[in-house]
């Protein structure tokens, strides 16, 4: 029976399991757009903007564990999803684009709406693929998946000639062959025994653990490694969730806003077990000043990511589950209670700053707030700056992939439509979005997706008028210069309501907790704005180009300081 | 700076040259030569690279390279023992006096004289990279006009091939 390409790619889509598409149509899509009501199976949310349509998979794959896939029509559109799949590549998303192309003839020759995609999106992707032959399209649909899913996950772009959709070919012949990439997943006996032998020995242990540990469902196997040998666990951004937040022996996050107590404790720790984490700079601050004293256990499922940023003392490369199951079997049960009355000692002295406040709202109520109203049941979604830090820091995550956020490429307007992606894959969930005022207006229009579709998901604006962080770091190192950070706007009252989407704006402390009630019991999407104080900072905070311990101070610290 | 060769058998893609090449320039590695051409696999392509920079880097070069799929295995030959070669073309300026001293030196390296105008003689040179580069410092005097070099080609010597799977 001949098929065409259109039929083809909708086949293998769901023949891997694919039930949503996040989409824009365009020229060169229409065979395809015209294909996809034969297969009512295959759900297509129309986003407003092809930026939406690839976080929003980004925010699928991440809450449900599956690939996320988005869909642009040539040129602009497929120019479009760039951030998102940087954004997926970075924080190792499985994602896979789907773009359309110029048919066949026209490849090469500057024709409307042709843009060389695979080769922009070269440095952003896992792989990518340009189809050049119908035939092969069913086994590129299977590979990019596939690819997308294992080892270190990311996204994967299939850029498919307007022609291959319409062309039909003999679906007989379609036979897909065997998968070249198969990552190594069981860590090298050797080091194995080695890591274990190091951790038995060890003094000041510490676990810094990473996303790898949601993406490969190790968080059992953490906990185990971690109450065995009594290892308090210290979390990257992207890690929150690895391990109970409630948990005594959790630090918290790491990095340049994590809590000093964690950071303190990396720094005199005398072996570190780092686990589906790649050292970014902002967990590890100056690579030259990071744990000079630890023995470093690197293990990550990417060779790659082992003696890039930081040298470590015994790599292991496998899958995180597999090979902390190990680890954990090996090691003798041992405490540390000496090393871990020190890290008390030091987050008795270093609390968290105060979430009350005084006449205005702070932003960490706020969070705070959320997190006890839901109890932590829900998934928090945030794009990147001051709330993302407020988010990391006061919201207690105890469940594996319930905290998604812009890690690694720290993009604005992440957040509403990677949220509208997490509830369209975990409907059954509540889905906080926490957005800044200033990330909000990058992604606003997907307000139209999410009111067509009725997507329920929840947000909260931490409105305080400026880009936050950027504020934050010119009051600080620029005299408090503050060039192009202060915003004026939109009403963002006005703004739902144009969308059809209920909102309530929240000024004052008791107000919050019945604004975020309210939204709970809403049926569908709800907004608050929440006008919180506008130039509170971010703390702890790490100097900038210092190593992990040299803190920033607040000013009222300093004079109390000088008294 | 230190050189490193690495050797990597690749599929023969469209592309697989471009991503190579966009992974040393967006990564800043150093190449100083590359080569490809077919292997004794169908299908297969294989590179042989000289990069430049200390062993950490080259760590780097190598688990980068095989992290792209269409990449097959990559070997470091550093601390193996392997033959390395490179092709050479020169063109030299000559004249009724010179012609008879650049035919000599080239035959000492071995080289072939392959094309020979008035003016100016083509020479065909193959070697390690140290003979090749005498043989030019020796022909410098007389007025080098052009050269085209293949860049460095090299192989493990004895039983171990670079056929099998990924190193990691």
């Amino acid at each position: 029976m001949k098929k065409t390409g259109a039929q083809i790619l909708c086949e293998g889509l769901i023949e891997r399991g694919v039930e949503v598409i996040f989409g824009f149509p365009g020229g060169v899509l229409l065979p395809l757009y015209d294909t996809l009501p034969q297969y009512p199976e295959l759900r297509h949310i129309l986003v407003r903007h092809e930026q939406g349509a690839a976080h929003a998979a980004d925010g699928y794959a991440r809450a449900t564990g599956r690939a996320g896939v988005c869909l642009a029509t040539s040129g602009p559109g497929a120019c479009n999803l760039v951030t998102g799949i940087a954004n997926a590549y970075m924080d190792s998303s499985p994602v896979v684009a789907i773009t359309g192309q110029v048919a066949r003839p026209f490849i090469g020759k500057d024709a409307f709406q042709e843009t060389d995609i695979t080769g922009i999106t070269l440095p952003i992707t896992k792989h990518n693929y340009l189809v050049l032959e119908t035939e092969e399209l069913a086994q590129i649909i299977e590979e990019a998946f596939h690819i997308a899913l294992e080892g270190r996950p990311g996204p994967v772009l299939i850029d498919i000639p307007r022609d291959v959709f319409t062309e039909e070919v003999e679906a007989e012949k379609l036979g897909i062959t065997n998968h070249r990439y198969k990552p190594k997943t069981g860590g090298h006996t050797v080091q194995v025994e080695k890591a274990a032998k190091t951790i038995d020995s060890a003094r000041r242990p510490i676990i810094i653990s990473g996303r790898g540990i949601i993406i490969s469902h190790a968080a059992q196997e953490l906990t185990e490694l971690s109450s065995k040998a009594q290892i308090p666990v210290t979390t990257t951004l992207l890690g929150i969730g690895s391990f109970p937040g409630s948990s005594p022996m959790n630090l918290g996050m790491l990095g340049m806003h994590g809590a000093k107590h964690a950071n303190l404790a990396v720094n005199n720790a005398d072996v570190i077990i780092a686990v589906g984490m790649r050292f970014d700079d902002r967990a590890t601050a100056r690579f030259d000043s990071f744990a000079s004293e630890a023995k470093i256990i690197h293990i990550d499922i990417d060779p790659a990511e082992i003696g890039k940023n930081i040298a470590c003392t015994i790599p292991i490369v496998g899958d995180a589950r597999v090979v902390l199951r190990e680890i954990a079997r090996l090691i003798q049960p041992q405490t540390h209670d000496g090393w871990l009355s020190q890290i008390r000692e030091w987050q008795e002295e270093h609390p968290l700053p105060d979430v009350e406040g005084g006449e205005e709202l702070l932003p960490q109520y706020v969070i705070r707030k959320i997190w006890e109203v839901t109890g932590g049941d829900t998934i928090i979604v945030t794009g990147v700056g001051q709330h993302q830090m407020w988010a990391a820091q006061h919201f207690t995550c105890d469940r594996p992939g319930s905290f998604i956020s812009a890690g690694g490429l720290g993009t604005m307007g992440f957040e509403l439509p990677a949220a509208m992606g997490a509830k369209v894959g975990r409907p059954e969930e509540t889905v906080w979005c926490i957005a800044g005022d200033g990330g909000f207006q990058m992604t606003i229009q997907e307000l139209a997706t999410i009111a067509q579709e009725n997507i329920g998901v929840k947000v909260a604006v931490i409105d305080n008028r400026f880009l936050g962080m950027v504020r934050q770091w010119q009051e600080f190192f620029y005299d408090e210069r503050y060039v192009a950070t202060p915003l004026s706007g939109p009403d963002l009252m006005k703004i739902a309501e144009a969308y059809g989407i209920s909102s309530q704006r929240v000024g004052r402390r008791e107000e919050v907790v019945p604004a975020i009630r309210r939204a709970m019991e809403h049926p569908g999407p709800f907004i608050i704005d929440f006008i919180v104080r506008s130039e509170e900072n971010v703390y702890p905070m790490v100097q900038p180009g210092g190593s992990l311990t040299d803190f920033v101070e607040p000013p009222s610290k300093i004079l109390s300081l000088l008294k | 700076m230190e050189k490193h060769i690495i050797t990597a058998l690749v599929e023969d893609k469209p592309g697989v040259l471009n991503r190579i090449a966009s992974l040393f320039r967006r990564r800043g590695f150093n190449i100083q030569s590359l080569a490809v051409g077919s292997s004794e696999q169908p299908g297969l392509s294989r590179m042989t690279i000289v990069v430049g920079g200390n062993s950490r880097v080259v760590e780097q070069v190598r688990k980068q390279l095989a992290k792209l799929i269409e990449v097959i295995k990559v070997s470091d030959l550093s601390g193996e023992s392997f033959v390395s070669r490179e092709f050479v073309l020169i063109k030299v300026k000559t004249n009724r006096e010179t012609r008879g001293e650049i035919i000599q030196l080239a035959e000492i390296f071995r080289a072939n004289i392959v094309d020979v105008a008035p003016d100016s003689l083509i020479a065909e040179v193959t070697g390690d990279e140290e003979k090749v580069e005498s043989l030019i410092g020796l022909l410098r005097r007389f007025g080098i006009k052009e050269i085209a070099r293949t860049g460095c080609l090299a192989m493990t010597r004895g039983e171990r091939s670079g056929n099998g799977k990924h190193l990691l």
